[in-house]
Order: structure tokens, then C-alpha cells, then sequence
């Protein structure tokens, strides 16, 4: 059972709503992937007008993330955080410190100082960090409701280069790991998961595929393909047969 | 140190026999790579490159989808004031045309920023001509606390200013500034720039480094192409970027591609531009820096905008009025060029939809 916050959440596939072409496409997208929770770039919504854009396109059911895409700062991320409270997209908060315009990495320093403040002020807080384990204990104990390490680079579709380091982070850190940014295919969303993520984010691949609303569906049973194997105890890999026991063998003779 | 030791290098030593001698086996080498130094972006501006230019453009748009979506930004320009201190022969708002000055009051701005959000446009580029006594840094201050009320994002295109002065409209609320160098050619630049402080090359190349060490969000940097070799133009408008991007991780550097527009003067593009060539240098930039941005001004012609959409492009204006107080007031006024697409927002945005693009109209909150 995955609990964030208070909230159980059954579906362990969030998804995103940047880089659709259109926002039909992006609710089907939405619906057919049976995600709960969605993530939404508070830069992205209008606040202003009685259309909330980005809003009236995503299912009522869903859990919303609002993220801090555009912070360079934690300051600047603690600010975009409260405005979205305050406009009444919930408590709920991903936080991203991004002060790299090249790779698109996140400040993992200034990502543990809004989460520090922005925890106390009662949000749930998700941070989205480079995969490190000590960086990851510090946001935990902040009080951090999930982890959330990068995969690879966020929309480089190049796997989960980071695994090693994730993997640690699996096995070390209490609060539930969320995979996010990276995963271009569903196999790649699966072996997150078999190694025993909570969760994945999935954006890019979904939003820019051919057929996004039919990648929704392929991400969705990946994952669940992946959780259901994990919790199954994957056994593990060998080159050779093992019936012999070469080195051990004479013990019992 | 600064971009300007880089640029002398490079003019002095880039000449037009070194694009001629790129062979098509480079162009090749090139497009198999993942990751393009500098010298690979030389090769793909080169004549040897115009044959792989579909290539390029779908590598480009590739790129271009993967960090961006379909997704298209739109903006609009406001212009403030059109007074101007310069002579500089391709402009109309040049000191030497004389045409009745105008400077928006605060009621005035106001009710162009009324007209323009209306239209459902919430990102604004203030446009001035260059005064530091007309458009100002109090005034411009002043013109931010009534535009926060109707847009999420702002950004300034006027005369060059200090990194204090910036600084103090970045607090204010400003995000972006565009700055073109408009020739990297120091001996062409003197020689289109005939009077005052615009004349002063290095104080300008330096500008867009200044916007990034105020904290400005994004600086748009280009090059008027026309007024020398396209090629070498475009090289060190590339280079450019690149030096700015890699000091100032923070900062969102993005690039446009103007080309020389009819004016009140009768100044003739030294060199021509072709369709060809501007497609040329925009794809090769993608390649170079496949996140920057790519913006795209209604100076271009409403067929060639529509083609060029899915290849790098990420930022669009639409239904520009480039005359001051334009919006309320339509042609009543002296504009700065003639602009070549006049559909509007709502055109351009059903073009997008149907293109298979979402316009994107918010993309930044002022929270200051």
C-alpha cells in the first residue's frame, strides 16, 4: 500500500500534463493511463481569468501535484508553493529548484531548504532531486511525504541511468521513492518498479509519443507489471546452472 | 573576460573559404553524432550542409519536440516610446526621421495593456526606442506596477543599461531581456550605427551577460540577418549563446533569427537572405543547443511562419502592432518596421491546433 500524506494511493503511475498537444489528448491520456495523481506547473495555469486553462482538462478525481517548474531558488519555490495553496490547488507541492538551463538538474540544496520550510508550513512535499543518498535522508527526516530522484535528466527519454545510486536510495530511505523524469518506455518504467520504487512520474514519453493516450495505457500496465513482480520476489539472474557445486561439493561426499 | 576577446578571435579568423570547404563526408560525420562541439556547428552552417537540410530539420524538430512538446509560446510587443537618441540606417525610429514623438503615460499604458489582454496574451515584451531620458528605468518601474496587474510575464527590448539598472527592474518584476547585437561585425557595426551611445560596440555585446548576472529569467540574444555573411552571422550569434548558457546556468538564453524588414529609411540589406538559408541557421542552432529557445517575430511573412513552426521554433508573436500605443489607437503613428504577418491571436492560435501545436499562453507567475 503506497500512503502519501493521507492519502493511499493505488496506482503507482503519476503522470504529467506538460507537452501535450492538446488538452482532449492530455485527459484521454490521463483517464486511460488510471493515474491518481498528476502533476501541473503552476507557471502554466492562469490564475487570473474564470478560465483555470490547464484545469478544467484534468479529471475531478484526480490527486493534484502542483510543481515549482521555473524556481531557481528555494525562495523562489517556497513563494510559487504558497501562491498555489493560496489559489487553492491543495497542499500537495513538488518541488523543483532548477538552476541549470543545460541539463535541467535540480539544486539538491536548495531543494532540502524549501522543503524544510514549506513541511513546517503543513504542505505534503514531494522533492525532486538528484539521486543521493545523504541529500535524500536530510529530505526525509525534513519530513518529506516521498523522494522523487531523477532517472535520467528530465525529458531525455534515456532510461534509468541513475540506478545504482536509486537503487541505495531504495534500500536506505523510508519515505516512498518515486521515480521521476527519464523513463522513456514502459520496459524502463518496469524495471523501476521491479526494483522496488514506490512509484514512477512519467511525462514526456506519454505527451510526445504518436499515440499518447495508447502510451498511457502501455506505461500503466507496465507499472503494475513491475510491482506485481517485485512483490512476487524476482529471482535472481545467473550465468550458469547451478546443480553442481563445484568449489563447496566435496563437503558432502 | 568577456564574449568580446571571443568574437575579435573569431572574426578575425572565419572566412567565407572555410565554410566553402566543408565536403558533404563532414556534413555526415556531423548528423551521426548525438552531441555537436562548435566546429560540427560551423560545418552545418557551411554551403557543403544546404543538401542535408531535411536531415537537419527533422533531427531539429526531433530535438525540438523532445524538450519543448508541440507546444508554442505567444507573446505580444508593447511599445512605449519611440523616441530614440541613435542614427542607425536601417531603423525608422532613428533621431534623424522626423515624425512626432510619442511616450505613453501610465493611463495610456494601461489601456494597451487592456487591448492586449484582452486577446487573451499574458507574456509582453516592452518595446522602446533608446533614451535613457524617455524610457527610463523609473518610468519603466512605474509602467511594471500597472502591467502586473494584467500579465504574468514581462520583458524589456530598449536602449542597453548597467547591471544595477537591471537589477532594479528585475525586482520590480521584469523577467526577460532581449538585446540584439545586431551585427557582430565591429567595421560593419560602425558603419550602420552613424551617431550616438549605440556606437559603442563592446558596452553592447556585453548587455546580454549583464541581464544575466542582474537575475534575469531569460535574455534573447540575435543578429539582423542582411547586414553581412549570414553564415559567419549566425556562427557567432551561436557562439554567443553558448558563452552565456555555460556562465549562466540560470538563465534561459534563447536566440531569434531576424531578417531585415522594409523601414522609413532607404537602407538595402547588404546581403540577401534567402527562405533557404534562414531555415539553415535555425536548425543548425537547434543542434548546437537543443534546449535553448527559439523566438519567432511577426517580421516574417505568414506562409514562411507557418513551415517554419515544427522546426525549432518555441516562442511566437502574433497580431503585433510595432507602433507606439498601437493597440488602442491603430496606425496613427510612425512604426518601427513594417510587420508581414497581421493575422491574430486567435488565427495564429487555430493555426497551431490545426498544426497539431498547443499555444501556450501562460508560462511564468510573478511572484514578486
Amino acid at each position: 500500500m503506497l500512503k502519501i500524506g493521507d492519502k493511499i494511493i493505488h496506482n503507482r503511475l503519476f503522470t504529467g500534463t506538460g507537452k501535450y498537444n492538446n488538452h482532449q489528448t492530455m485527459r484521454q491520456a490521463i483517464e486511460q493511463s488510471n493515474t491518481e495523481v498528476v502533476t501541473v506547473a503552476l507557471r502554466r495555469v492562469d490564475l487570473s481569468g474564470d478560465d483555470t486553462y490547464i484545469l478544467n482538462d484534468i479529471p475531478e478525481y484526480i490527486q493534484l501535484m502542483p510543481n515549482t517548474s521555473g524556481a531557481r531558488t528555494a525562495e523562489e519555490a517556497v513563494r510559487i508553493a504558497r501562491l498555489a495553496k493560496a489559489s487553492g490547488l491543495g497542499d500537495w507541492i513538488k518541488i523543483e529548484v532548477i538552476p541549470d538551463h543545460k541539463y535541467l538538474l535540480p539544486d539538491n540544496e536548495e531543494t532540502l531548504k524549501a522543503t524544510e520550510i514549506l513541511v513546517k508550513e503543513g504542505f505534503v512535499v514531494l522533492p525532486y532531486m538528484t539521486p543521493d543518498l545523504m541529500a535524500g535522508k536530510r529530505m526525509e527526516q525534513a519530513g518529506a511525504a516521498a523522494i522523487m530522484p531523477l532517472g535520467s535528466p528530465i525529458g531525455s527519454n534515456r532510461g534509468i541511468r541513475m540506478k545504482e545510486m536509486i537503487r541505495i536510495m531504495i534500500d536506505e530511505i523510508e519515505a516512498p521513492i518515486i521515480v521521476d523524469a527519464g523513463i522513456g518506455k514502459p520496459s524502463e518504467a518496469a524495471e523501476a518498479m521491479e526494483m522496488g520504487a514506490d512509484a514512477v512520474l512519467v511525462n514526456t514519453a506519454i505527451a510526445t509519443a504518436r499515440n499518447p493516450v495508447e502510451m498511457a495505457r502501455a506505461f500503466d500496465f507496465a507499472v503494475q507489471a513491475g510491482r506485481i513482480a517485485y512483490e512476487s520476489g524476482i529471482s535472481s539472474a545467473s550465468l550458469q546452472a547451478n546443480a553442481s557445486s563445484p568449489l563447496t561439493g566435496f563437503l558432502t561426499k | 573576460m568577456s564574449f568580446y576577446e571571443q568574437c575579435q578571435h573569431l572574426q578575425s579568423h572565419i572566412t567565407e573559404e572555410m565554410f566553402r570547404e566543408v565536403t558533404a563526408a563532414d556534413v555526415q560525420l556531423v548528423l551521426a553524432k548525438d552531441r555537436i562541439t562548435a566546429e560540427d556547428y560551423f560545418t552545418l552552417l557551411s554551403p557543403a550542409a544546404e543538401p542535408f537540410l531535411e536531415q537537419m530539420a527533422q533531427k531539429a524538430h526531433q530535438y525540438t519536440v523532445q524538450h519543448y512538446g508541440k507546444t508554442m509560446q505567444l507573446f505580444l510587443p508593447l511599445y512605449v516610446s519611440d523616441y530614440c537618441v541613435n542614427t542607425c540606417k536601417y531603423c525608422s525610429f532613428s533621431i534623424d526621421h522626423v515624425f512626432p514623438r510619442r511616450k505613453l503615460t501610465l493611463e495610456e499604458i494601461e489601456k494597451e495593456a487592456q487591448m492586449i489582454a484582452a486577446k487573451g496574451i499574458q507574456d509582453i515584451i516592452l518595446l522602446s526606442g533608446e533614451s535613457k531620458l524617455h524610457s527610463s528605468v523609473s518610468y519603466l518601474q512605474e509602467t511594471m506596477e500597472v502591467l502586473r496587474h494584467y500579465f504574468s510575464s514581462v520583458g524589456i527590448e530598449i536602449q542597453p543599461l548597467d547591471t544595477n539598472e537591471y537589477e532594479q527592474l528585475v525586482q520590480s518584476g521584469i523577467d526577460s531581456l532581449t538585446v540584439y547585437q545586431e551585427v557582430y561585425n565591429e567595421d560593419v557595426y560602425r558603419d550602420i550605427h552613424v551617431k550616438g551611445p549605440k556606437r559603442h560596440f563592446k558596452y553592447r555585446l556585453d548587455t546580454p551577460e549583464r541581464g544575466c548576472q542582474a537575475g534575469m529569467r531569460s535574455v534573447n540574444i540575435g543578429a539582423l540577418l542582411g547586414l553581412d555573411d549570414w553564415r559567419k552571422e549566425s556562427f557567432i550569434t551561436g557562439m554567443h549563446a553558448h558563452y552565456l548558457q555555460n556562465r549562466y546556468l540560470e538563465t534561459a538564453i534563447s536566440v531569434s533569427f531576424p531578417r531585415i524588414r522594409p523601414n522609413a529609411g532607404s537602407f538595402q540589406p547588404k546581403v540577401e537572405v534567402a527562405d533557404l538559408h534562414l531555415v539553415q541557421a535555425m536548425v543548425a542552432f537547434r543542434l548546437f543547443m537543443p534546449r535553448a529557445g527559439i523566438t519567432m517575430s511577426t517580421r516574417e511573412h505568414p506562409t514562411f511562419r507557418d513551415q517554419i513552426i515544427p522546426l525549432g521554433v518555441t516562442k511566437m508573436s502574433a497580431e503585433s502592432s510595432t507602433e507606439v500605443g498601437g493597440y488602442a489607437h491603430p496606425q496613427e503613428t510612425q512604426s518601427q518596421f513594417e510587420i508581414s504577418d497581421d493575422r491574430s491571436v486567435q488565427d495564429i492560435q487555430r493555426l497551431l491546433r490545426q498544426k497539431g501545436y498547443q499555444p501556450i499562453m501562460k508560462d511564468w507567475q510573478i511572484t514578486s
